[in-house]
């Protein structure tokens, strides 16, 4: 045991050129911070920053004490505001399915054309924002509750659609040779080797955008869609900051509620 | 009566995985497929079904051409063989009759297999096969409740559900211990001989092999280096096919492990009480 002296005592985890490059990059970034700074402060008027506090106290002091009286009449655009949250997701689960099983390698009838469609349609539903979806289809199909649940829909396609193909992608492949092996047809494989290992993902991912759509669902109003947000709309543009409370109030009390249930529901899934 | 004409595999990579392998199994026959890791046994069971795709050579079940079958064809002839599978490939999620009935699968049209209506010859079938491996009463437990005994159990089963005339077997016991893994064989020679069924066996443990199979072919590098009896599998046989190594030692080294886990499991038995 003596001959281990006459190994090194020396072992860095990074070469020194690599330690040089982590100097740099942290350097780098803390340039880059201090000039974004500079940038941002020039045109801020240091005025209305130091008003700040008199004017959020001017603006809580109307919000307290809530109309509460105002509550009854919120029940229903409530009410609507979930039937939006709650199709909306059926909607964008029926669509996102047949994309899931399109874009997922090992389920995809053709690698070169269907596949590149599929993600596409998927990058397309995930980059533009509910709100913008809004925003379009009131002008395409009028204001009212079908345009939010057509919005909601199709913002959907991509969050479900994305989290399901890779659920489909990351199936054991050994399940699926077995049940091949039985001589089973593609829809027999489809339902007895990879369904099965995919429907704790899929209901898991459902709740969660559902309880996610809940949320977006709230400001959909505010572009006409439908919901508690024209409640918001109307009472924020009347100036009427006690009623905005109770619709917050609401707001916060719905999201609370659909994120416990989202959580109940997912535990007794998986 | 399955043959074997010179049967090739080249990968995309190209690996030349198989080289011309000519083997006939009779019926009833069990046939041990041992050789060193990488030498194409997988592949050689899995060309057979055709879950790999053989660059060359004929598989003849019968007087049936599986190599040169279309999809359709091959999904037919497939219910001719069961497979059974290392890491016993159950489906996981779904109950042991389910995957017991999946054997059916290639028999029955989609709606039913989806609806789970099979008919009741196949579920009378299913009842009686898990009699057999001794699982009747875990039948509507889910597959992932049971231990790695029992679940290549239901892999039985469910090969044998096919009415197969072959029995393709992958490493049946590479994840059980040495007393499942002993009683798992038992039940697979015997099942082979109540149904005049060939099988072949993929196995990596020789004294295994040589306790239960009736012939043993050896392959090295994609190729048929050994072909005989258990008996002659001699000091030289095992050369030829692994390489270099103290045979004798090895296989007191075995019996050693295996008494010693043995051993281990008593104390840890012991333990528990």
């Amino acid at each position: 045991m003596t001959e281990i002296t006459h190994y090194s005592q020396v072992w860095s985890y990074r070469t020194s050129r690599g330690r040089l490059a982590l100097w740099g990059g942290w350097l780098a970034l803390v340039a880059l911070f201090v000039w974004c700074w500079q940038i941002m402060t020039r045109d801020t008027i240091w005025f209305f920053v130091a008003d700040a506090p008199t004017q959020a106290a001017d603006i809580g002091s109307r919000m307290v004490p809530p109309r509460w009286s105002y509550l009854p009449e919120l029940m229903q655009p409530l009410w609507d505001t979930i039937n939006i949250a709650t199709l909306g997701t059926i909607g964008g689960v029926i669509m996102a399915v047949p994309v899931a099983f399109l874009a997922a390698r090992n389920t995809t009838p053709s690698a070169l054309i269907l596949r590149p469609i599929a993600l596409f349609i998927i990058v397309a539903s995930r980059s533009i924002n509910s709100l913008i979806w809004a925003l379009l289809l009131v002008a395409i199909i009028g204001p009212g509750l079908l345009a939010g649940i057509v919005a909601i829909a199709l913002r959907s396609i991509g969050f479900i659609g994305k989290l399901l193909y890779e659920a489909i992608e990351e199936t054991d492949a050994t399940q699926i040779e077995a049940i091949e092996a039985t001589g089973a047809s593609g829809a027999q494989v489809l339902s007895y080797g990879i369904v099965p290992q995919i429907m704790p993902a899929f209901w898991g991912i459902t709740v969660f955008r559902w309880d996610i759509n809940i949320r977006e669902s709230t400001i959909l109003g505010l572009v006409g869609a439908g919901g508690i947000g024209l409640k918001l709309q109307a009472s924020l543009n009347t100036l009427a900051w006690s009623q905005v409370t109770v619709i917050l109030l609401l707001i916060l009390a719905t999201v609370v509620l659909s994120e416990w249930v989202s959580a109940r529901m997912r535990h007794a899934i998986i | 009566m399955l043959i074997l004409e010179g049967l090739s595999k080249t990968y995309k990579t190209g690996d030349a995985a198989l080289r011309d392998v000519s083997l006939t199994v009779p019926k009833g026959q069990i046939m041990g497929l041992i050789g060193p890791s990488g030498a194409g046994k997988s592949t050689l069971i899995r060309c057979i079904n055709r879950l790999v795709e053989p660059t060359g050579g004929k598989v003849l079940l019968g007087d049936m051409d599986l190599v040169r079958l279309g999809k359709a064809d091959l999904r037919r002839q497939r219910r001719r063989i069961g497979m059974i599978f290392q890491e016993y490939a159950l489906v996981e999620r779904l109950t042991v009759m389910e995957n017991v009935l999946s054997g059916r699968l290639g028999y029955v049209p989609f709606w039913r297999s989806f609806l789970r209506k099979y008919p009741p010859a196949d579920i009378q079938r299913a009842y009686q096969l898990l009699d057999r491996v001794g699982l009747i009463e875990h039948a509507d437990k889910r597959a992932d409740a049971l231990s790695g005994g029992q679940r290549q159990r239901v892999g039985i089963a469910r090969a044998l559900a096919q009415d197969p005339e072959l029995l393709l077997v992958d490493e049946p016991t590479a994840s059980l211990d040495p007393k499942t893994s002993r009683q798992i064989m038992r039940l697979l020679t015997e099942i082979c001989a109540e149904r005049d069924l060939p099988a072949i066996v993929n196995i990596h443990d020789v004294p295994l092999a040589q306790q239960f199979m009736q012939r043993i072919v050896g392959l090295r590098a994609g190729r048929v280096v050994f072909d005989g009896t258990p008996d002659q599998l001699t000091h030289d046989a095992l050369t030829a096919i692994y390489g270099e190594e103290d045979w004798n030692e090895m296989r007191r080294g075995d019996e050693e492990q295996t008494r010693a886990e043995l051993d281990a499991r008593d104390r840890m038995a012991a333990l528990a009480r």
